[in-house]
């Protein structure tokens, strides 16, 4: 719709009952709120729940809502499937087998507190806080909140998204971005102006590139990829990134299918063009930039042709890109998960961020704009740190690390540090673990099979989310039942606007994670948590910690609130950005860096390179001429986030089983066919099997593999535990290899072959079998 | 002659395959499982020369379509309309949309009954 003025005008704002945040209709009560996890994703979209007797009947996106403008993608229109299905857990329950066995008792609450708080009091003072270690998942709905029960709850330094080697999502480029604007940038979709497309200070973008995402399907970081079909029909070209033929790509000016892997050095390529063909922006440089000397000494060594051979791609679409880019005012970079997944990440991140420094597209509207959270609620992974006893901090799980990982920049324990501590007990034994809302086994965990063994040493493990999923079932003590969004009071400011989560409905004896958080604290902490309830808590968040000059219920009636600094341009100029008032941006020069000094005190490489991955055709020849695919891992679909949703009927529906892509040509030579279940084995006889998607949109020598599949309908008890170890991705990937300063794991460029499931030949031992037995080898 | 018999307009180009006409429309219908009131279709990908791809989605919308009588009723547009998240579908009368599809390239106008 590139009329939004009409759209606006076309919403009937009666109908709708604008200005009020609950209402009658008939036999229902419509609450006008936000959904977000659980089930999950990164947004939180304007919704109307119908509820009817403490029960989520239907929804309707909400019209007035800037935020999506009362659209929903198939996961939230299937939100009454997902809050009334049947496998939900209903009560807190403990186990009453052996591990893996399936066998629970329920108990109450009060139970429930009082098995776990005098065992955790137990272990803190036997062994010491920083022996439990907490885990979340992503972007759900807790991502402060869970964060503050660990650091303060459970005293703990190391919080973690567990067997995610490599920090491999996101923080690096939030910490890489930093180093070279002073704070955060995402492509100006209009998001932080309430008026949206329709507001005159913002300008389309003339240019969007995707790089290494496909933003319809994930909506990642809180980025809704349809707003950028907005900005399509509004006239923004695309360049696109990435081996598949996305929708995107299909429409683009340029498609560049690089090798998975390759993304530092065709930025690199394009900067060599962007510079020796002077199309930056000398004026802009001059004024708000800083190292383009050195910058346009390190882009000599890589001259177009080069890269194009280590690309896999034509000199001349590379050039065709950077000139279009470089020629859009303004012009912007749609960046995703691809960067964290490879080696080179952190050199990657530089370059890219050099790449719309240089073209003055910083702070202009339709360009990269700098955001913080609505209203200063800002704090996320490093919330409820004030509260981390001193003795405690110092034994956090980073080891010998130097630099990057050193600086408290990096809020998280690194996940190999604890991945070693778990298989040795050095530095110290891990004694307990705290899962909240995240499915280790069937979705984060790197090498997978390793993963399950190491879990097996901790001897007390506390699991909270809405499902019993593979690893509650393989490793949970007690498990507490967490509500899903509707049934939840929460906050919502990743980015802009601050969203107000309203409860609607209740299921059983369900917990928010806010409330779980709530109840532990108080007992385990009390200094730490005068909080009276989950309101309290979310008040303190978004007034005390936040500057939100209101209550909670203040927030709730009003819906959301759009905030003036997100919706401010050239704050740069405007001494907006710096803590001393002053114009530039918040970097030590007080310019755009380039060659980022954060990156020398870091120990990094401050300028970008190319690294090969270490599987390759190139770095591991032997090995490719046996395994002569590559293997890219955790594509996405509309059906599913993460390791979510496979329990809903809808969405199975839909896409039924998980999906390896791959080149009509690559099938041929197989002797593989539509639908066909192949096995993709790599070079340590590890494998996993999904099923064959042919098509001609990806890289000829590129095979695409899902992520986060587990089978709800299968066998729960181990060692099927729901068969999650029969498709999955991480079967393959490892763990501990990561790029410069510990960041980045190349698990979307690795080295496979691929062969059919033959019944009755190479079926014979379920993988889940083999991992659970211990003699996980060629399957045989 | 006046039109003012409504329909569904669908700009295909922008369609991104997202399936959210679908789910709403079997939600708001409470349709089994296979049945659609509106169903997506995938054209290609194929190339067709150095720098264009074919890669079209398109919804043809099914005999169980209603128009979302009810919805439309209380002064809603139908729920796949009000859901498409790529903003490519309208709903009005003939001649509203006749006049909408004016300088669009690929774009279908669909009457159900009503
Ligand atoms: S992006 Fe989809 S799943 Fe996420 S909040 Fe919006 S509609 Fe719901
Ligand atoms: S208008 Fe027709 S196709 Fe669209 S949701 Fe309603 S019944 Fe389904
Ligand atoms: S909702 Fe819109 S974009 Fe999505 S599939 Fe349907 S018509 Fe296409």
């Amino acid at each position: 719709m590139a009329d939004y003025k009409e759209f606006l005008s076309k919403v009937d704002r009666k109908l709708y009952h604008e200005g009020e945040w609950q209402w009658q209709e008939g036999e229902y009560t419509v609450t006008r709120t936000h959904q977000w996890s659980a089930p999950g994703c990164h947004n939180a979209c304007g919704i109307l729940l119908y509820t009817k007797d403490d029960k989520l009947e239907k929804v309707e996106g909400d019209p007035l809502n800037p935020f999506n403008n009362g659209k929903l993608c198939m996961r939230c229109l299937n939100l009454a499937e997902a809050t009334n299905h049947p496998d939900r857990l209903k009560y807190p329950m403990k186990r009453s087998g052996e591990r893996g066995e399936n066998k629970w008792e329920r108990i109450s609450w009060d139970e429930a507190y009082n098995i776990i708080v005098p065992k955790i009091k137990e272990i803190k003072e036997q062994y010491g806080s920083h022996t439990i270690v907490g885990v979340h998942g992503t972007g759900r709905n807790i991502n402060w909140q869970l964060p503050y029960f660990y650091n303060a709850g459970l005293e703990t330094p190391n919080i973690s998204t567990l067997f995610f080697s490599g920090f491999a999502c996101y923080l690096p480029r939030v910490v890489g971005a930093a180093a070279v604007t002073g704070e955060f940038v995402i492509v100006d979709a209009a998001v932080g102006q309430e008026e949206r497309y329709a507001s005159k200070k913002w300008t389309v973008p003339e240019c969007v590139i995707i790089w290494g995402n496909e933003p319809l399907k994930s909506n990642a970081d809180g980025f809704l990829g349809h707003w950028l079909v907005q900005c399509m029909q509004m006239g923004t070209k695309f360049i696109c990134i990435d081996p598949r033929l996305t929708w995107w790509a299909s429409r683009a000016e340029v498609w560049l299918p690089t090798r998975p892997g390759t993304d530092a050095a065709l930025a690199i390529g394009m900067l060599n063009v962007i510079i020796n063909e002077k199309l930056y922006d000398p004026e802009y440089v001059e004024k708000w930039c800083v190292g383009l000397e050195d910058l346009t000494a390190r882009v000599q060594e890589y001259p177009v042709e080069k890269v194009a051979e280590i690309c896999d791609l034509d000199p001349e679409k590379i050039r065709k890109a950077a000139r279009i880019f470089a020629a859009a005012k303004p012009a912007a970079v749609q960046w995703g998960l691809a960067f964290e997944q490879q080696l080179c990440c952190m050199s990657l991140i530089v370059a890219v961020c050099d790449l719309f420094a240089l073209t003055g597209n910083v702070e202009v509207p339709g360009g990269m704009i700098m955001v913080r959270n609505a209203f200063g609620t800002q704090r996320n992974y490093n919330c409820g740190e004030e509260w981390l006893p001193a003795e405690a901090a110092a034994k956090k799980l980073n080891g010998d690390a130097k630099g990057i990982e050193e600086s408290s920049i990096v809020p998280h324990a690194d996940s190999n540090v604890i991945l070693h501590a778990l298989e040795t007990g050095e530095p110290y034994p891990i004694k307990a673990m705290w899962i909240q809302s995240s499915n280790p086994l069937a979705c984060p965990a790197m090498d997978s099979p390793r993963a399950y063994e190491a879990m097996k040493n901790v001897e007390f493990i506390v699991y909270a989310d809405p499902f019993l999923t593979p690893t509650a079932v393989a490793f949970a003590d007690i498990v507490l039942p967490v509500a899903m969004g509707p049934e939840r009071n929460s906050v919502r400011s990743w980015w802009t606007p601050l969203r107000a989560m309203t409860k609607a409905c209740s299921y059983y004896e369900a917990k928010t994670d806010e409330e779980i958080v709530v109840e532990f604290g108080k007992r385990l902490n009390p200094k730490a948590f005068p909080f009276k309830d989950d309101i309290d808590f979310l008040e303190w968040y978004i007034t005390e910690d936040g500057n939100w000059p209101g209550t909670f219920e203040d927030l709730r009636n009003q819906g959301w609130a759009y905030w003036d600094y997100d919706a401010t341009y050239y704050k740069h100029e405007k001494g907006l950005l710096r803590p001393d008032g002053e114009v530039g941006f918040p970097t030590p020069t007080g310019k755009l860096e380039l060659a980022p000094f954060m990156y020398y005190q870091w120990n990094l490489d401050p300028l970008p390179f190319h690294l090969e991955p270490p599987e390759s055709p190139i770095s591991t020849p032997e090995v490719y001429k046996d395994y002569p695919l590559i293997l890219t891992t955790g594509a996405r679909s509309y059906e599913f986030f993460h390791s979510e949703h496979r329990q809903m009927p809808t969405m199975r529906e839909f896409h039924p089983d998980p999906l390896v892509t791959m080149h009509p040509d690559v099938a041929e030579k197989y002797g593989i066919k539509q639908g066909d279940w192949v096995w993709i084995e790599n070079h340590r006889g590890r494998r996993f099997k999904q099923k064959a998607n042919i098509t001609l949109g990806i890289a000829p020598q590129v095979v695409s593999a899902e992520h986060g599949w587990w089978f709800p309908e299968k066998e729960a008890s181990s060692p099927a535990l729901f068969d999650t170890f029969e498709s999955n991705s991480n079967n393959v990937t490892l763990q501990e290899v990561t790029g410069q300063g510990g960041i980045g794991n190349p698990i979307k460029s690795s080295l496979c072959k691929i062969y059919k499931v033959v019944e009755g030949v190479n079926d014979s031992v379920s993988i889940g079998e083999q991992v659970v037995r211990g003699d996980y080898r060629d399957g045989k | 002659m006046a039109n003012n018999k409504y329909g569904i307009l669908i700009d295909y180009e922008y369609c991104t395959g997202c399936h959210s006409c679908e789910v709403a429309c079997k939600k708001e219908h409470d349709l089994a499982e296979g049945q659609y009131g509106i169903q997506l279709t995938e054209i290609g990908p194929w190339k067709i020369n150095d720098d264009k791809w074919e890669y079209t989605f398109m919804p043809v919308i099914t005999k169980l379509c209603d128009l979302c009588a009810e919805r439309t009723a209380m002064g809603k547009v139908p729920t796949c309309v009000h859901h498409c998240q790529a903003w490519c579908m309208y709903y009005g009368t003939v001649d509203e949309l006749t006049e909408k599809m004016t300088g669009k390239t690929r774009a279908v106008l669909i009457t159900p009954e009503q």
